[in-house]
């Protein structure tokens, strides 16, 4: 197991290493000179080359790569150009409410994700079943900035139990800040909690036809009990997948509920970098989730291990 | 003592059993046979009240004076894996793979009495031993996974006769295992029932896997049991024309003609093939496995050879580098004097073929039949104008209407399906087939008509045959020579008769008194 951690943690250290060579190639090797594409058509030529003395373009290929990676690993990411404060300073402001929101979202969509899938192919061809297709089908076709505004208007308008938007910080209490992440919550967890029910139901019924459950039955356990202890484990293999890669989305794809919010996230800072022309903070920040998704890839591998003792010998 | 009296089961309204009785003694061994859909596992199911959706039953499922058809679910749980055990054809997929094989015996101990799990795993370790699965080799923390097919057959005997059950039922628990194996297993279904006075329901559809070690047997087709009796009378009398259909199918001996004496036609010469392994580091050199070592072996066109060895033995890859689909790491493979690789030009592709075991799964369900048997011809420099004749002729020849040929494979019966894929293989008019366990998922009787089809085939048409097959008695009856493969080597061969009649190495002789045959005493009297 540990020897199946450990390969596993190096060959996606592997895979980070060629993501920050294509980061680093898309945005400063390719055609077309980054400081002048940031400050725009009518710069002047002294300032544009001010910048790229600024932004060290500079310098050889090789060091400045090196730079930029060795800066990333001792927490310098580079100074914003239109913020004019650290990138790091901005990503961990920004992490306090994407990494909460997400991790929020997930618990959100999970906890009710499995039950209600679970329950779906138990009772498959009832009435409860089409229930729960219909309505997990409607989770996923609803937009989700149009379930935002709805909540907004019964949650905050009409009922007043929450505020519309804005994040007061966590200095004002962890109960105020997981209040005001309420609501952008739901509304990132509905499409994907129904997309987590649905996966849970097939692949539970596909486990449940499996001929290990026929013994099981055959030993005198009951299709609960057969469900509970032999299928329940087996069909949580393609659900973990995509938990995994709704964690991911979560992180940065939050955006457009973020704008309708009013959330500082990262889902809204990339959006910014990337109008403004910060190359600096895009390229830092693209790398910083690229590093995210390969951790929650990593823990996804681990957590297959944790529940598939086939994959453990195999590395 | 267990008795079915008048079962009958019909599923959504279609009739599956008939007026099915018997009676079961307890230490006595009653084997049911019959091909597939007769039945034999509905019954099964019926007993242990696990029917499927839909499922009506009338008539009785007696135990010891109850009658279980009546028991609501909750109480059949208290019975199922106690008072009878089950095992099932697919050892390999029984299992729960995530959990161990202790914790998957001890489980039936600890659903059924009130023991602790310490002790439910202590006698778990002992009913592993007793199948033959002693801890300081197996141990209980073993995953099904890192088992063979037979030693999970154990484990699953083990899980079935943990609580002494009553009856013990065996729904084709060897089919699915080479013959050595299913030696092993029979052996040890043997001596459990006379060990533990349980009854065994032993289902299969092998005629001479029930005449050595069933008490009585029962013979089953279309949901009725059509004979029963005491074992040797049964099979020395065989009062019911199916029975005796049944018997001289599963021993039947296609007219062929003796193989004409020509020129070699393929020729294998110190052949062999490396498989590379998963790496074991992430930048170390990636172990290889030898699945075929140093192969040599001369075919004469019209002849036709058996490739005979049990599963993993490196049949299937020598099969696959003959077809020129893999490349060698040393040796040749020669078809009319040119090399067969990977980069073998198409005319030369054109004059070998192959026909697999699971016709179902080598055709495109999506397409026509015309179109399936017409593929062939995509070898050819360009698709002949008359394709749409020569398909009805490939498969008038295999003894299919034309009509067929605006069909999908699913309309189509196993055995069916089967020429479908003979047609296909003759449409290019080859010079060798290969026969790639072709006949081994096909009831006895459609069987004996394939194996007729081919000796026609081959009489007819100067065919030449590679026959591979795990099942010796297969061999015996539709090839000249039989080559013996094992780990990669050829260790024996020679011709069919002489090699079967005294071989010479170690492993054949075990495969050959592996196989389960029927006592040539009690043929006599049939054919008396």
């Amino acid at each position: 197991m540990l020897r199946f951690a450990l390969t596993r943690a190096l060959s996606l250290t592997l895979s980070l290493i060629v993501a920050s060579l294509v980061i680093f190639a898309v945005i400063e090797v390719i055609p077309g000179d980054p400081a002048a594409f940031m400050l725009g058509l009518n710069a002047a030529p002294e300032a544009v080359e001010a910048l790229r003395d600024d932004l060290g373009l500079n310098g050889s290929l090789v060091s400045r790569y090196l730079s930029w990676i060795t800066g990333m690993m001792t927490g310098d990411f580079g100074v914003s150009y239109t913020y004019r404060v650290p990138v790091s300073d901005l990503v961990a402001q920004r992490l306090q409410v994407s990494l909460p929101l997400a991790l929020y979202a997930l618990i959100l969509s999970t906890t009710i994700a499995i039950p209600v899938g679970l329950i779906a192919a138990a009772k498959r061809g009832s009435v409860t079943d089409y229930g729960i297709m219909g309505t997990t089908q409607l989770g996923i076709a609803v937009p989700n900035f149009w379930f935002a505004m709805l909540l907004v208007l019964v949650f905050a308008v009409n009922l007043r139990w929450f505020s519309a938007g804005g994040f007061p910080g966590w200095d004002a209490g962890v109960m105020a800040g997981l209040k005001a992440l309420t609501l952008p919550a739901i509304a990132l967890a509905l499409p994907q909690a129904s997309i987590l029910a649905r996966v849970m139901r097939s692949s539970l019924l596909e486990t449940l036809h499996q001929d290990y459950i026929r013994t099981a039955r055959a030993k005198g356990l009951s299709r609960r009990q057969a469900t509970t202890r032999h299928a329940l484990r087996n069909a949580m293999i393609p659900v973990l997948t995509i938990i995994g890669l709704q964690f991911s989305f979560l992180l940065a794809g939050a955006i457009i509920i973020e704008n309708v919010f009013f959330l500082p996230g990262l889902g809204r800072l990339i959006f910014q970098g990337i109008t403004q022309r910060d190359l600096v903070v895009v390229e830092s920040l693209v790398m910083l989730l690229v590093f995210a998704v390969i951790v929650v890839t990593f823990l996804v591998d681990i957590a297959y291990a944790a529940v598939d003792p086939r994959l453990r010998r195999k590395a | 003592m267990i008795a079915l009296e008048h079962l009958s089961l019909s599923i959504h309204g279609t009739p599956i059993l008939d007026d099915v009785s018997f009676d079961m003694a307890p230490g006595k061994v009653f084997g049911l046979v019959g091909e597939s859909g007769s039945g034999k596992s509905m019954t099964a199911l019926a007993i242990m009240g696990l029917l499927p959706r839909g499922a009506e039953t009338s008539g009785r499922v007696m135990l010891d004076g109850g009658d279980l058809s009546k028991l609501r679910d909750r109480d059949l749980c208290a019975i199922r894996g106690n008072r009878i055990g089950m095992i099932f054809q697919e050892p390999m997929t029984a299992l729960n793979p995530v959990k161990t094989i202790g914790e998957q015996v001890a489980e039936t101990l600890l659903i059924h009495t009130r023991t602790s799990r310490a002790e439910a795993m202590k006698i778990a370790a002992e009913k592993l031993a007793r199948v033959g699965l002693p801890q300081d080799k197996f141990p209980l923390g073993r995953y099904p996974h890192e088992l063979s097919g037979g030693q999970r057959q154990r484990v699953c005997i083990a899980m079935a006769i943990a609580l002494h059950p009553e009856l013990l039922i065996a729904d084709e628990p060897t089919t699915a295992l080479d013959v050595t194996t299913q030696a092993q297993i029979l052996d040890l279904l043997r001596d459990l029932v006379a060990e533990e006075g349980m009854s065994l329901l032993l289902i299969t559809h092998d005629l001479a896997v029930v005449s050595g070690i069933a008490d009585h047997v029962a013979v089953m087709q279309t949901g009725k049991i059509v004979e029963q009796g005491e074992t040797e009378q049964l099979f020395r009398h065989m009062t019911h024309p199916y029975t005796r259909q049944l018997f001289e199918a599963s021993g039947h001996q296609p007219d062929r003609a003796a193989p004409p004496n020509n020129a070699p036609m393929l020729t294998v010469e110190g052949a062999v093939r490396d498989y590379a392994l998963p790496r074991r580091a992430l930048f170390g050199p990636a172990p290889t496995f030898r699945a075929v070592n140093g192969v040599s072996f001369t075919m004469n066109s019209g002849e036709s050879v058996g490739l005979v060895g049990e599963s993993g033995c490196g049949k299937s890859t020598l099969t696959r580098a003959i077809l020129g689909l893999e490349p060698l790491q040393g040796g040749n493979i020669r078809l009319f004097g040119k090399d067969m690789t990977p980069a073998t030009a198409r005319d030369l592709r054109a004059r070998i073929q192959v026909v697999f075991q699971d016709p179902y799964g080598s055709f495109n369900p999506r397409w026509r039949v015309e179109k399936l048997v017409a593929e062939p011809l995509h070898l050819l420099p360009s698709r002949p104008e008359d394709w749409r004749n020569r398909v009805a002729l490939s498969l008038e020849e295999v003894g299919l209407p034309p009509d067929a040929m605006q069909r999908y494979p699913h309309e189509f019966s196993g055995g069916q399906r089967q020429r479908i894929a003979i047609a296909r293989a003759l449409i290019l008019r080859p010079d060798l087939i290969i026969l790639d366990e072709a006949v081994s998922a096909l009831d006895v009787s459609i069987r004996a008509q394939i194996l007729d089809l081919l000796a026609e085939l081959q009489n007819r048409l100067g065919l030449a045959y590679l026959f591979i097959s795990h099942d010796l008695s297969v061999v015996r009856t539709i090839t000249d020579r039989v080559l013996v493969m094992r780990a990669g080597e050829i260790v024996e061969q020679g011709a069919t008769e002489v090699v079967f009649a005294a071989p010479q190495h170690d492993y054949t002789r075990n495969l050959i008194a592996a196989t389960p045959t029927i006592p040539d005493a009690w043929r006599e009297d049939i054919h008396a």
